[in-house]
């Protein structure tokens, strides 16, 4: 592919994720859950390239990305160009990654480097080694209530405020500050 | 929980965003920091008794000038560097032009002033006091900002620190001008500086670590 088709490319994906996820701001769940996908795919390459020695992190490191863009999605400007904000999200985490990384293991290269040149490339989405729904489940009941029935179930505010006799407003907090906390947890791990 | 999973959780039922969430953090933050300021100089300082007769002169804006363009200038910083990826931006400007010009006023009246007087000019009455109360009155915008930031994501933790640091001290020298007797530019340029500087560089210096998210 020659520069100008590439940079054609780049342009038009720019602009198609920017739409999705704009909609999804504005509240469309759809637009959202298809900006978040496509976003993976690509996040999942950009952390292919970098964690080359590290393969079963991708997944896990993957996950905690999309919580921060979800998490900090309202400081995001129409006018900024979307690429880079992801980016500085991104290179964030992997920053702090290859913090706790040398924090905790030293600068010792893993000893069976010799046997990874034979691994299999890993296309798909691999299996994510790090289980949130544990982490959910050790979350407050008033964060982990709302996230349960409005998130993972799929109910409504209005019901869920129902079901748990906590106000509307209460339920909304509890899953934003619930969704907050399961990232710090993550983060404390 | 695979991916697939968490990109269907983070999607059900996601509310609208605010757009103007940002603004609203920050009106409220200098709300706080103003009024926090205001209150410990009415209540512990003293409004200068002369204020409404010095109101009208000239050079009493031009002592407010200083500290508002430099709140000015950290608010549009501050407010871009909450944000992962973007730079500090036109804001500099207003900083660097505040402070250019009071260091310009600072050497021409110790330069047309008699050689005996500078000294005098330079340490008023006050000296000892002033970077001193100006940080002390920069702790509740300096608390509130942060609460401030740390809701939001900076990328870049010490330059935001910073910038909020400047944000608060300057909201600070704004109520202190409300007290303060000191008419002499060299005067602003020295002490008034150095008061906003102290907590711009406690706010760089804590930024990495205060302001860090997940």
């Amino acid at each position: 592919m020659d520069r100008t088709t590439h940079n054609e490319s780049l342009r038009r994906r720019e602009i198609d994720l920017q739409t999705l996820f704009l909609s999804g701001l504005k509240g469309n769940q759809a637009d959202y859950a298809r900006f978040l996908r496509e976003l993976s795919t690509h996040l999942r390459g950009f952390l292919r390239a970098r964690l080359l020695r590290q393969p079963d992190e991708i997944e896990d490191l993957l996950q905690e990305i999309l919580l921060a863009v979800h998490n900090g999605r309202q400081t995001y400007q129409s006018d900024q160009p979307l690429t880079a904000w992801v980016f500085a999200i991104a290179r964030y985490k992997l920053a702090d990654f290859y913090r706790s990384r040398s924090r905790h293991d030293g600068l010792n290269d893993s000893i069976d480097d010799a046997e990874e040149l034979f691994a299999e490339p890993c296309l798909e989405p691999a299996q994510a080694s790090r289980d949130l729904d544990k982490l959910l489940e050790e979350l407050p009941d008033k964060q982990r209530l709302p996230i349960m029935h409005v998130k993972l179930e799929g109910l409504s505010v209005a019901q869920t405020a129902q079901l748990t006799g906590l106000s509307e407003s209460a339920v909304k907090i509890g899953v934003h500050r619930g969704l907050k906390a399961l990232a710090a947890m993550i983060r404390g791990k | 929980m695979n991916t697939d999973d968490l990109v269907s959780m983070l999607s059900t039922g996601v509310e609208p965003v605010d757009p103007k969430a940002i603004a609203k953090r920050f009106s409220l933050a200098i709300l706080i920091g103003g009024v926090g300021a205001l209150l410990v100089v009415m209540l512990r300082f003293g409004v200068r008794p002369d204020l409404a007769e010095v109101a009208t002169t000239p050079i009493f804006w031009a002592k407010i000038a200083f500290p508002l363009s430099l709140m000015l200038g950290a608010l549009l910083m501050v407010t871009r560097l909450a944000r992962p990826g973007m730079s500090a931006g036109g804001g500099k400007l207003w900083v660097t032009l505040g402070v250019a010009a009071i260091w310009v006023g600072t050497l021409y009246g110790l330069a047309v002033a008699p050689a005996d007087e500078r000294v005098a000019l330079v340490l008023g009455t006050t000296w000892k006091v002033c970077a001193f109360s100006i940080t002390l009155l920069s702790v509740p915008g300096f608390i509130a900002v942060f609460w401030a930031l740390r809701g939001l994501a900076p990328t870049r933790p010490k330059l935001a620190g910073a910038c909020g640091g400047l944000l608060a001290s300057s909201l600070a020298t704004l109520a202190y001008c409300l007290h303060c007797p000191e008419m002499a530019v060299p005067f602003w340029g020295i002490w008034y500086f150095l008061g906003m500087l102290v907590p711009t560089l406690i706010g760089a210096a804590m930024g990495p670590r205060w302001l860090r998210w997940s």
